[in-house]
């Protein structure tokens, strides 16, 4: 087959690093090939944060360039929009609707801009808005939006439900599973 | 069993099942997370060193003890490490001793974009290059054995993709190994004129014998391929990318050793073809060593140039003309760089600068976020500890008008690293400067590492703290205090004061990291939108939890942490 391109991507602080992992450990049980790309460091302080997950038969690169991912993640819809250039044609967009206002606008140097998700649908993508913190404080905590995420791209991609729990038992502390888990299951029966 | 895992977590793996005992480093994006894996396992001793010189002099001596080392760091580690490792590589090792070096391609998270391969080069020790997790694993063991049979210090040479991404790797059993024995050996490890010397008669005969290693070395690989029309020789990270844009139509010869270089090995492949690309990141310097070898039919920074990292979609669109097809909003989206976090004690200390109108000379740490808007308080960052040195040279020059205008601000840990020299040349040859250390009790840039400040070592258990107050004074410096920088209104009036001395001063800025565990956050604040004028005074302070809506400031209760300077900043009451 060949290689599948996912970026996850938000704003520092938001838990990429934990949905990449848990992509990554699922596509690993599955059999894949695998390669996930992080940033650690600078970056990491509430700036753009985008992880790249690739998987098929043997992947080389780590990296994702545009025109390449089968499907973006967003957890915030900003950076939704400044990943959309990496979305492949005919790719998948999944974004969380939540706002946070960059540097440049607390600033007041820049608006954000506004009807994003309108303007991303009318962009012909195939895209897929969640209020991902409102599942996430449905859940227990507003930090688990990166979880609700991967639920709801869980439900759209055809691997095992027992593959995805094994993969948050693996990758989460058992004081917070049965949370994430409540929050995957609301993000997979989102759709 | 298969794992994925992050290239700096196959390489703690490497030096696990290598043997390895002694592990001396200090944290560096992209290349702490080596170091803080390998603490995980019991079987080695681990710590973080004050700076990256004392690292490798420890892992050195442990070498000369007869035990497997290693230490770790960032490029630029390796310029303050270059001393000690110049002279190791004239004494070479005992046991193994094994560096790496994490070069950041791109500068995700450095201040400069150097290409460490000139280090190896010139202080003639081998540099090994792995592509991915499963390599970086296997040349950390082939590392050692190569160290101990050259009877040198080997560098492995990661980069910012290769640390930071994570692929499948095969784990192996532990190598036991005994100490080896120690004998006292000056003509090999005293390395004054006389026996250096003969030293380095020895290290040119060591490179003459691994180029003729390296001709027939398993680190470098030629994979023919039949269709292809030109062939490519690359390393590291870039051979993912050359395999993945081009896949058969191009044969390549990977070098996972890029020092020394082969010289019939790159001769033979590249009669092969009409022609050769070179694909390496940063600095032509296989480039170079083809046409020093007479191998002239190369190109490579002629095409992609010596900036930033190569990817899959320039080497396609460069070699074979693709292009990939994308869509884009055609929106003007705005660029949401780092910022310091909410509730981060630099901040108030860098509003109260700001305020003051001070020449601020800054240093390396999160603190270095104080140059960016709103902010924008930090005149200069060049490396770590060139805040208090270059303080000290900038009011040398300017006289006692700077004296009173003028501040360096540094971390905690920066301070340990190198600052404490400069602190020190300010004392001895006597400016009135002013040196503010941030000290947030860790090391926060790098994702938290303990330092000789925190009262914990690397593994977490209890160690000897240094004393700021007490350090500073017997350094000579007579007027020390420490502030709180939540308190805005004390912090300037400390900062006033002791820029008006007539002698050097030290103010300790004192606060936790927010994002440590054990710090206690108060409730979040909000705004009584009836008080709140919207005069945007709060905006001023660049705090992430703070915005505007419909004209009214508004705090994200998922963010704030209670700090309070915004509500000390509001003349109107607005904030509670």
């Amino acid at each position: 087959m060949e290689t599948k391109s996912i970026m996850i991507v938000g704003v520092g602080g938001q838990g990429s690093l934990l949905a990449s992992r848990l992509l990554g450990n699922v596509l690993l049980a599955q059999g894949y090939d695998v390669k996930v790309s992080e940033v650690h460091g600078m970056s990491q302080r509430g700036g753009s944060v985008v992880t790249y997950v690739r998987y098929g038969e043997k992947v080389y690169s780590p990296v994702i360039e545009k025109g390449e991912a089968d499907a973006v993640i967003s957890f915030e819809l900003l950076e939704a929009s400044r990943c959309l250039p990496y979305l492949k044609k005919g790719g998948k967009l999944i974004t969380s609707t939540q706002q946070i206002d960059p540097m440049p606008v607390i600033t007041g140097a820049m608006e954000y801009p506004e009807n994003l998700v309108e303007k991303l649908e009318s962009a012909g993508v195939d895209v897929t808005t969640v209020d991902a913190l409102s599942l996430a404080e449905q859940a227990g905590t507003s930090k688990a939006s990166n979880v609700v995420l991967m639920g709801v791209l869980a439900s759209k991609m055809d691997f095992p439900d027992e593959l995805w729990q094994n993969a948050l038992e693996q990758c989460v502390p058992p004081k917070f599973l049965e949370l994430n888990k409540k929050a995957f299951a609301l993000g997979r029966n989102f759709v | 069993m298969k794992k994925l895992m992050l290239g700096n977590e196959a390489f703690a793996r490497g030096l696990y099942e290598a043997g390895c005992r002694i592990i001396s480093s200090y944290p560096g994006t992209p290349s702490t997370e080596i170091t803080e894996e390998a603490a995980k396992y019991d079987e080695m001793y681990a710590e973080w060193a004050p700076n990256e010189k004392v690292a490798m002099e420890t892992a050195l001596g442990a070498s000369i003890a007869g035990a497997r080392s290693f230490c770790g760091m960032k490029h630029v580690g390796l310029n303050v490490a270059a001393d000690p490792l110049y002279t190791a590589a004239y004494t070479g090792v005992n046991a193994g001793l094994v560096i790496a070096v994490a070069d950041d391609q791109g500068m995700h998270s450095s201040q400069n974009e150097q290409d460490s391969r000139h280090h190896a080069i010139a202080a003639k020790v081998p540099m090994i290059e792995p592509s991915d997790s499963g390599e970086c694993k296997e040349f950390v063991k082939l590392a050692f054995e190569l160290s101990e049979n050259f009877d040198t210090p080997v560098i492995v040479r990661m980069s910012t993709r290769v640390a930071h991404s994570q692929s499948i790797v095969e784990t192996d059993n532990r190598q036991e190994l005994e100490l080896k024995e120690y004998t006292k050996t000056p003509q090999k490890y005293v390395m004054m004129p006389a026996y250096a010397k003969g030293r380095h008669v020895f290290v040119e005969e060591r490179t003459d014998k691994l180029v003729e290693y390296a001709e027939t070395s398993p680190l470098n690989r030629v994979e023919i391929s039949e269709k292809a029309e030109f062939g490519v020789i690359t390393n590291g990270a870039a051979y993912q990318y050359v395999k993945e844009a081009l896949g058969d139509k191009a044969s390549v010869l990977k070098l996972g050793m890029v020092n020394p270089m082969p010289v019939k090995l790159i001769q033979d492949f590249a009669e092969k073809y009409d022609r050769i690309i070179i694909v390496e990141e940063l600095d032509g310097i296989i480039e170079s060593h083809c046409r020093n070898i007479g191998v002239n039919n190369v190109e490579g920074k002629s095409i992609f140039g010596c900036i930033g990292e190569i990817n899959q979609s320039a080497i396609a669109e460069k070699l074979l003309g693709e292009k990939k097809e994308f869509i884009s909003l055609g929106e003007n989206i705005p660029v949401r760089p780092p910022v310091m976090c909410a509730g981060c004690p630099h901040r108030g200390l860098f509003y109260c600068l700001k305020k003051l109108g001070v020449t601020v000379s800054g240093d390396i740490g999160c603190y270095t976020l104080g140059a960016a808007a709103p902010l924008n308080a930090i005149d200069t960052t060049i490396c770590m500890g060139a805040s208090i040195s270059g303080l000290h040279g900038f009011n040398k020059a300017r006289g006692a008008e700077a004296e009173h205008k003028s501040v360096a601000v540094i971390g905690d840990s920066t301070f340990m690293h190198s600052g404490m020299t400069g602190l020190v040349n300010i004392a001895y040859n006597n400016s009135n400067s002013t040196v503010i250390i941030l000290d947030n009790s860790i090391t926060g840039m790098t994702g938290h590492q303990q330092n000789p400040t925190t009262g914990k070592n690397l593994k977490g258990d209890p160690a000897a703290a240094v004393n700021l107050e007490e350090l500073c004074r017997a350094i000579g410096i007579k007027r020390v205090r420490v502030v709180d920088p939540y308190h805005l209104a004390e912090t300037e009036t400390a900062i006033k004061e002791e820029l008006e001395a007539d002698e050097a001063s030290v103010i300790i800025s004192r606060r936790p990291c927010a994002l440590l565990k054990y710090v206690k956050h108060n409730a979040p604040f909000r705004v009584d939108a009836d008080k709140c004028i919207g005069c945007k005074a709060c905006m001023k302070l660049g705090c992430p939890a703070i915005s505007i809506r419909d004209r009214k400031a508004v705090i994200d209760h998922t963010q704030c942490v209670g700090c309070g300077i915004c509500k000390e900043q509001c003349k109107f009451g607005a904030i509670e």
